[in-house]
């Protein structure tokens, strides 16, 4: 009997865990959520949950921003709705934008021409969208676990993990224009982005976007906390 | 007696359709799977491999080792299925090769990661070897 409310609770909890509660928006800018619902909900998932198929993932035309508020830094968010610049070399899905190579001596390209540029935002919207948006929290709770821990690293021990150790080198940009097209840039992502979220999209990308092409690296703590590290140097060094 | 006649036609046409099932399905299921496939490899392979497999995808240009050519058959026919099965779950460390190849097992489940063999034995047609 013991056992059989174990497991109960324990399906309870799992059931929870995997449905993402709807967003909270409530606390957030009535004027924002006006404009969020006009102008951002075309391309955007503002209200969860995460695409759960490969072709949902594939059809989708920018970030998911239902859970906005566990991921940026809301001074970045008002600075960049400004003056919005590309941060994914590729595109929302890479896969719409390559011109393939048929020699197998050159690499497939990228149609920068077909990559759309995001709308800019008045100050004052853009300040209202980005209060809108920092109150879609519904991952508080897995934020609040996180303990990203302070680690001094140097630099060329950074680059070795980040390009030799781990490959993360392979799909993402540590530089201006040095790396690789599917991912987003990541010299920028200290500025852009919580680094608890950092941390915990890359101790598992899938629990927070189930079928992206990022794959869950299995990194140690001691890896995590130095990524972390990482990422805020070369925001510097840009 | 018609009565009778009107339901040996439906017990007919019940055997008939259960069988056009049974020899249908499997085709069917393939189809499927192979489709389901390369609908995978064009969403997670593409970024390193190539569109065209040919290992020279949009991330090629920076990286230090040079991911497989999958239409390569004269490689791919020393790889077993067994190898590649575990390259693709696993990645490149769990066969001795580059890092910059890595686990899928957090994305694809076993049967998916399975379908994927089969669609890198039509890249290179070719069968494994080894």
């Amino acid at each position: 009997m013991r056992a059989a409310i174990s497991i109960g609770c324990g399906l309870l909890l799992a059931a929870l865990w995997a449905v993402p509660p709807m967003v909270a928006n409530a606390a957030g800018d009535a004027a924002g959520s006006a404009l969020l619902a006009e102008q951002c909900a075309g391309c955007h998932n503002l209200t969860g949950p995460a695409p759960d198929t490969v072709q949902a993932v594939r059809a989708r035309k920018g970030p998911d921003l239902f859970y906005a508020g566990d991921k940026y830094r809301a001074e970045w968010l008002t600075e960049w709705l400004q003056k919005p610049t590309r941060i994914r070399p590729g595109g929302a899905f890479y896969g719409d934008h390559i011109v393939p190579s048929q020699a197998t001596d050159k690499w497939d390209q990228i149609d920068t021409a077909s990559l759309p540029d995001h709308p800019a935002l008045s100050a004052p919207d853009a300040r209202a969208v980005s209060a809108a948006l920092m109150a879609n929290t519904p991952y508080a709770e897995r934020i609040a676990t996180v303990t990203v821990e302070p680690v001094s690293l140097p630099i060329f021990m950074g680059d070795m993990l980040f390009d030799k150790f781990k490959g993360c080198i392979a799909c993402h940009q540590s530089g201006k224009d040095y790396g690789g097209f599917s991912g987003p840039e990541l010299y920028t992502a200290a500025d852009r982005l919580n680094p608890r979220f950092i941390y915990s999209y890359m101790q598992n990308p899938q629990a927070w976007d189930p079928k992206i092409w990022m794959p869950n690296m299995n990194l140690a703590a001691a890896d995590l906390n130095k990524l972390v590290r990482y990422l805020q140097m070369i925001a510097e060094e840009e | 007696m018609r009565r009778a006649q009107h339901t040996l036609f439906g017990l007919w046409a019940v055997l008939g359709l259960g069988i056009a099932w049974a020899e249908g399905a499997p085709v069917w299921a393939a189809e499927g799977d192979a489709a389901n496939a390369e609908l995978l490899y064009k969403t997670y392979c593409v970024q390193c491999h190539g569109a065209t497999g040919k290992g020279n995808g949009i991330n090629v240009r920076d990286m230090s080792v040079q991911p497989r050519d999958h239409t390569d058959a004269a490689g791919m026919v020393g790889l077993s299925d067994d190898r590649l099965f575990k390259a693709i779950k696993e990645g490149g460390p769990a066969v001795t090769k580059s890092v910059l190849m890595p686990p899928w097992a957090g994305v694809l489940t076993d049967e998916e990661v399975h379908g994927l063999v089969r669609h890198l034995r039509v890249l290179c047609a070719c069968e494994g070897r080894g």
